[in-house]
């Protein structure tokens, strides 16, 4: 059923549907997200909850914050009670991939739309709401984004509200299994378009070989997840930008200047 | 040391989302450089592929569970499986290689 999204037809149906279809179809690609978030997040819940969070405090941290790596590093220095300098610091360095996120979705955007949609589209970059914008074709409608939103947020916010109060409490192998949902779904992104094109799928080898790597060595290694992951992100996109050129070819966006 | 946590989670929702909005917010015309298109074409992918390996063989009890659910995840996205599919399916896949394996 996906790959008939790829058609031309649907690419002009995408443009030309309604910002409540548009909700409604972020709604449905939020709930595997969101299944996956309320998993996730009752890990973060237990870091909270030792850094001292009552489960409001963890609700409002994850509504407003909506990052997995970038709270988890947060409550660490919760838990150290350390300076408010080192949590900006350390929040600045575990999100930093979101500013090529919102670079790269910064060109999806109707510049017909409100300029605000922009600050509300930002509430939202998750590597997990990325990738599924990622997956629209032309430009983004804002209302997707919302409902992708508003399935995912409340759930990776409860779920930390709950993994709080009762976090170790779910089974092993529940929490195991769940685990991988986030990734399943990055992989249903990133790989039918491998499919149809040799140069993304030799990219996604590549990366996936040069992250393994990375993790192995001594020295990168040793970095947090989230600066490897701009690091590699910015050569290997870099070095695919030199030698398989790729600019954009939206006619739409063309005239738009 | 006494330190707020309410002021510690209102910093950390500061950085975050300051993050997140600057490029949305100043970036608002079209970014003109064929090397600065491409690259953030081709961004999605690498960043993707990156968090997906080997984080996926190392989120599971055990690594082979993990990169059983990655191969039977990879399989199914080939053959065109929705992104709802394919998550419930590495899900399942674990649970039952873990079944065995533990």
């Amino acid at each position: 059923m996906r790959r008939g999204d790829r058609t031309l037809e649907s690419v002009l149906k995408n443009e030309h549907r309604s910002d409540g279809q548009a909700f409604h179809e972020g709604f449905r690609d939020g709930i595997p997200i969101g299944l996956g978030y309320f998993a996730v997040a009752f890990a973060l819940g237990v870091a909270a909850r030792s850094a001292g969070l009552n489960p409001l405090q963890g609700f409002i941290a994850s509504i407003t914050c909506l990052a997995s790596a970038g709270q988890y590093a947060g409550f660490t220095v919760i838990a150290a009670r350390a300076s408010y300098f080192e949590i900006a610091v350390i929040t600045l360095v575990a999100n930093a991939r979101y500013l090529l996120m919102s670079t790269a979705l910064s060109q999806k955007i109707d510049p017909k739309r409100s300029f605000l949609h922009r600050f509300g589209i930002a509430w939202f970059v998750t590597d997990e709401i990325f990738a599924i914008e990622t997956r629209q074709k032309g430009y983004l409608n804002p209302f997707y984004t919302y409902g992708a939103g508003a399935f995912a947020a409340p759930m990776w916010a409860t779920g930390t509200a709950i993994g709080i109060l009762a976090g170790n409490l779910m089974p092993v192998r529940i929490v195991s299994a769940l685990s991988v949902a986030l990734f399943g779904m990055f992989l249903a992104v990133i790989i039918p378009p491998a499919r149809g094109d040799r140069i993304i799928l030799g990219l996604v080898a590549v990366s996936f070989a040069a992250s393994y790597a990375a993790s192995r060595l001594p020295w990168i290694g040793t970095m947090s997840s989230g600066t490897r992951i701009i690091l590699l992100t910015v050569i290997l996109a870099g070095v695919a930008a030199v030698l398989f050129p790729h600019p954009s070819e939206d006619m739409e966006e063309e005239e738009s200047q | 040391m006494n330190r707020n946590i309410n002021l510690y989670i209102l910093i950390m929702f500061a950085v975050s989302y300051t993050i997140r909005a600057l490029p949305l917010t100043l970036i608002r015309g079209k970014i003109r450089s064929p090397f600065l298109q491409s690259f953030l074409y081709y961004v999605p992918y690498v960043t993707l592929a990156v968090m997906t390996f080997p984080a996926i063989i190392q989120s599971t009890q055990t690594p082979l569970s993990g990169l059983i659910a990655l191969i039977a995840g990879v399989i199914a996205a080939w053959f065109g499986a929705s992104l709802f599919q394919v998550a419930s399916l590495c899900c399942v896949v674990v649970l039952i290689a873990e079944f065995i394996i533990l």
